[in-house]
């Protein structure tokens, strides 16, 4: 294809207007030519011959009447074997190679290869000659770290094909071809095991969206038995700085039950992303025994980086993600934080001179929150296997205001909220979950009833609480205090949980299962103190035992040893009352 | 290549255009009026229509003035014979001594390969007990402090300068009153900080633009020195000036404003500087303290909260001293498990007992009946406040560290404290209360 031209005739900030005179079509890539660099570009909005481009780099020393190169080709990612344990910016340049070529800084305009196409993997067809494929059918695996991972029929080839012709059981790397394809026009085309896809448009060759139903562990117990995330269901964050927000989403990249991970570092501090970067390598999933980095894949575009850039690494993460659900498998985003890529629209927006619309975000931001949330999701690919997308995104609301436009598109489009509260944080309660502003339309595996009564406390407590701080202690009369003292009794043994203790920081399913029916019998058992000093000895005894007990493995004698414990404290309690 | 041209356009706040052609963004260019020379940036082209902003402000600026094109973008001097040395916001000498003009190089230079970074792991000692102890500072941390004008904020930033374990000090003053400036002058001289020191400053009786500079070259200058392996303390303040210009601009460039007047990229501004901090491998680093001064004491107001999601925690200053409650160093559980073992639980457990001597007090300020209980924590938040809190307590890390122990003993008994009894064993002081 021949490439086109164009001339730059204005500039400002990262947005350039360019001046063309033959085919140029939205959300095309760019090459804006400055002596040796090539800055990448892409078009978003195109009026007569001027197009529009935001530049995914810096544009200083760009001038006016400069040349820009058109590629004919959206921004586009490349999908393969290789993608896990990558470190990629938000185009996918990966960031060690560039490290390894350039050193300490991100050079402008240099552009790397996704995957290395020098590595061979070991192909094994599926898929024979004749056989009828359609995009996303698998034609055979390579192994890449323990899964199999699938090659498919690339999804952009939109015809019904019949296998001319696959290579057999060997060694290839990602560009040799593998399968030669005829279509029903009798055209062939030559596939292999990688292919591009632009990163903007939804992956949809699956044969039905399902509704998300099974619970997606997350082993933190005041997400899994109150505010449950399903198998490809959406949720978010919203929490000020320092709530915690990146934090939790660290605990939940490690220990969430699901294939794999996709971290969308966007906008955020690189200390987080190198944390994770520097240790994933150094941690082994339980599930496989292998490093946690051998399901995992990092996107990072930090704050100090290029501002267009963090715009498109949500879909560049997006869309990993996709690809890898097309296997069969599950699969969760990490987006930390939206908020960051929406003040990217916005400060495109801005420089469009579009008509802002609240806090001068874009009209369309609700629409395109809602686009992105909905690229969740659990599907039936071909096979009738299941595959399922969960995308989990972080909000930094300014000044911790939840009426904020981010916070509020987001809230209409997700099944979970996760709300991080302030003063939570400030008492050390973490996770910072607000338990009586959360919610989550998904159902939990502990059961509705139980759920529903065990957070009934916490309201009630907290209304005692706020009553308390008016009339005090002194006023307040002792059942009302026995309610308050249960209230922080579940918020400090089961809400709250140590991150930094091995055992605490997650809690098994069954273990929740077993703990939460302990805490709903205490919560349901009436006791009678003699003052409220008793009261609170007992509970806070108790809340110890509780605490130590969180800490022993569940498969130790010492478990059920330091079980017999609490029950005998309770026991005195119940059969002092007997006395009475 | 220097391009001249003497016809101004438009003059509009401190923003003037003119029509030029072949003008990169953000080149530099000399303005030459009837009474001065000025530097200027470009920071719009659209067609052969060249906006820029002029450092010394458009006072005066006429329709004729020369405008002459520099043909490269806004570039400083990198020496070991700036150091001592007062330079302004666009770089010049503002002491009597020689203008440096060897080893150019650009300012606000690409953001460093987050694989490239390390996880931050050296402390640096200020024998500040409120820092040192509650909230360490580390190598390649960025820190604001958070204050309300008239606060000492500046004082405090100057006693990290002199006292902080590093190589090098380099300050940005942006907006700085005249006083403050001679303040830190003074300071550093008489403390002997001054020939390891490298001064940008912006007055605020100088144009808020020249301003706006003084951050990348500031950073600029501390990134080659910690290439060279020097550990460089940058101390910025106040940025709340700074975000006050980039508003200024913005507004004068039509930009739509997003919050209380700030440009929509608030953020990604002060994420640019902020994120410079870094510490290089094999080399030397950089640490950031700055100033923000939150108008009204409003930690919502747009500058303290954007800040506040870029930085790795804060120094809240308030009535002269650092709030324990608020204030966070995100980074101190990197460092604190490495200086004495009894860091972390001085640090939690004398906290958390003064945290209930607030609540004491205030019980006490409504007229409730004070417990015994409440009479030893009141005695230990006076002695917390009075020996452990005020700015003038100047000692190493160890020290403070007994002291706690000291307080402690003095005020209670060791169960009381809360604090694992195999550190009491060690720890606490022979000569107790009872």
């Amino acid at each position: 294809m021949k490439k086109s031209l164009g001339t730059i005739s204005s500039i400002s900030g990262n947005l350039i207007t360019v001046d063309f005179n033959s085919k140029v079509s939205q959300n095309e890539v760019g090459y804006a030519i400055k002596g040796d660099e090539r800055l990448k570009s892409e078009v978003i909005r195109i009026q007569g011959n001027k197009a529009f481009m935001q530049v995914y780099e810096d544009t200083k020393g760009l001038y006016v009447g400069g040349k820009v190169e058109f590629s004919g080709e959206m921004l586009s990612v490349e999908l393969g074997p290789g993608l896990l344990k990558q470190i990629y910016d938000g185009l996918q340049n990966p960031l060690p190679e560039l490290a390894e070529e350039h050193g300490f800084f991100l050079p402008k305009g240099v552009i790397l290869e996704a995957l290395n196409p020098e590595q061979k993997w070991t192909f094994t067809p599926s898929a024979r000659k004749g056989d009828k494929v359609r995009a996303g059918h698998f034609l055979g695996s390579v192994p890449e770290s323990h899964f199999e991972h699938k090659v498919m029929v690339p999804f952009h080839l939109r015809d019904e094909y019949t296998i001319e012709k696959i290579t057999e059981k060997g060694n290839y790397t990602v560009k040799d071809h593998i399968a030669t394809l005829k279509d029903s026009q009798g055209k062939t085309h030559e596939v292999s095991m990688s292919f591009d896809w632009p990163v903007k448009l939804p992956i949809s060759i699956y044969k039905d969206k399902l509704l998300p139903k099974d619970p997606l562990v997350t082993q933190v117990r005041i997400i899994d038995t109150f505010f449950p995330v399903a198998r490809g269901g959406t949720y978010c964050i919203p929490g000020p700085f320092g709530a915690g927000k990146t934090v939790l989403q660290q605990i939940t990249s490690r220990y969430a039950d699901v294939d794999i991970v996709v971290i969308a570092a966007c906008g955020e501090r690189a200390g987080e992303i190198v944390e994770t970067m520097r240790e994933f390598p150094e941690l082994t999933d339980p599930k496989t025994g292998e490093s946690l980095m051998e399901r995992t894949i990092i996107i990072a575009n930090t704050s100090s980086m290029p501002v267009a850039a963090r715009e498109a690494s949500v879909y560049t993460a997006t869309t990993l993600g996709e690809y890898y659900r097309q296997m069969g498998l599950n699969v969760l985003l990490l987006a930390d934080s939206t908020s960051r890529w929406a003040q990217a629209m916005r400060e495109v927006s801005g420089r469009l001179e579009e008509i802002p619309g609240e806090e001068a975000f874009p009209a369309y931001l609700e629409s395109r929150i809602a686009e992105f949330y909905e690229r969740a999701g659990l599907v039936e690919i071909f096979n009738d296997e299941q595959g399922s997308l969960t995308i989990g995104g972080t909000v930094s609301p300014a000044g911790g205001n939840f009426e904020e436009p981010v916070t509020q598109g987001t809230l209409k489009v997700v099944g979970a909220f996760h709300g991080l509260s302030r003063n939570r944080a400030n008492a050390r309660r973490f996770p910072s979950i607000d338990p009586l502003d959360s919610w989550s339309k998904y159902e939990s595996f502990v059961s509705k009833d139980k759920v529903e009564f065990m957070r009934d406390f916490l309201y009630k407590g907290n209304q005692v609480h706020q009553m308390m701080m008016v009339v005090g202690e002194e006023g307040t009369s002792l059942d009302d205090f026995v309610v308050y003292l249960k209230s922080e009794f579940l918020d400090g043994v089961y809400l709250q949980q140590n991150a930094f203790d091995e055992v605490d920081a997650a809690t098994s399913p069954e273990r929740q299962k077993y703990i939460s029916e302990k805490i709903y019998e205490i919560l349901k058992t009436d006791f009678y103190f003699e003052d409220k000093e008793n009261a609170r000895d007992f509970f806070y005894d108790l809340r110890q035992k509780f605490i130590d007990w969180n800490g022993i493995r569940m498969d130790s004698d010492d478990f059920e040893k330091q079980e017999k414990q609490i029950d005998e404290t309770i026991k005195m309690v119940t059969e002092n009352e007997k006395s009475v | 290549m220097k391009k001249v041209y003497d016809k101004v356009l438009s003059v509009s706040g401190n923003v003037i255009s003119v029509r030029a052609e072949n003008i990169a963004y953000e080149e530099l260019a000399e303005i030459t009026t009837s009474r001065e020379k000025s530097l200027a940036q470009v920071i719009k082209l659209e067609e052969d229509l060249v906006s820029l902003q002029v450092f010394a402000g458009s006072r005066g600026i006429s329709t004729e003035d020369e405008v002459r094109f520099l043909g490269h973008p806004m570039q400083v001097s990198f020496s070991e014979n700036m150091l001592g040395r007062v330079f302004n916001g666009s770089g010049e000498p503002r002491d009597n001594g020689p203008a440096i003009a060897e080893n150019v190089i650009q300012i606000a230079g690409p953001s460093v390969n987050p694989s490239k970074r390390i996880i931050p792991r050296r402390m640096i000692r200020t024998n500040i007990p409120m820092i040192d102890v509650f909230n360490s500072l580390v190598a390649s941390q960025k820190l604001p402090i958070f204050s309300v004008s008239g606060e000492p904020y500046n004082a405090l930033l100057a006693r990290i300068a002199m006292q902080a374990e590093v190589d090098m000090i380099i300050l940005g003053g942006i907006g700085l009153k005249f006083d403050e400036y001679m303040f830190f002058k003074n300071t550093l001289e008489e403390g002997g900080a001054l020939n390891r020191s490298i001064f940008f400053i912006n007055t605020a009786s100088e144009p808020v633009v020249e301003g706006l500079m003084v951050p990348d070259l500031s950073l600029a200058v501390a990134e080659k020195f910690a290439l060279n392996g020097k550990d460089v303390l940058v101390l910025l303040t106040d940025m709340t000036n700074f975000s006050d210009a980039l508003k200024e601009i913005a507004i004068t460039m039509e930009q739509v404003p997003s919050n209380r007047g700030y440009p929509g990229d608030l953020y990604s501004q002060l994420a640019k500087r902020y994120e410079k901090a870094v510490d290089f491998e094999g080399a030397g680093s950089i640490t950031i303290l700055a100033a923000t001064t939150m108008p009204g004491d409003d930690v919502t107001h747009p500058v303290p909260d954007n800040t506040g999601y870029i930085t790795e925690g804060q120094f809240y200053l308030r009535n002269g001293r650092i709030e324990p409650f608020g204030s966070l160093s995100r980074l101190k559980q990197l460092v604190n498990d490495k200086t004495r073992k009894d860091h972390r639980a001085i640090m939690d457990g004398m906290i958390q007992l003064y945290a209930q001597y607030l609540e004491s007090e205030e019980k006490r300020a409504m007229g409730f009946q004070m417990s015994p209980w409440d009479q030893k924590l009141l005695k230990y938040g006076k002695m917390f406040e009075a020996q452990m809190m005020d700015l003038k307590v100047n000692i190493p890390l160890e020290e403070a560290l007994d002291r706690g122990w000291e307080i402690l003993a003095d005020c209670f008994t060791p169960e009381q404290t809360g604090l694992r009894s195999e550190l009491v064993k060690e720890f606490w002081p022979e000569k107790s209360e009872d």
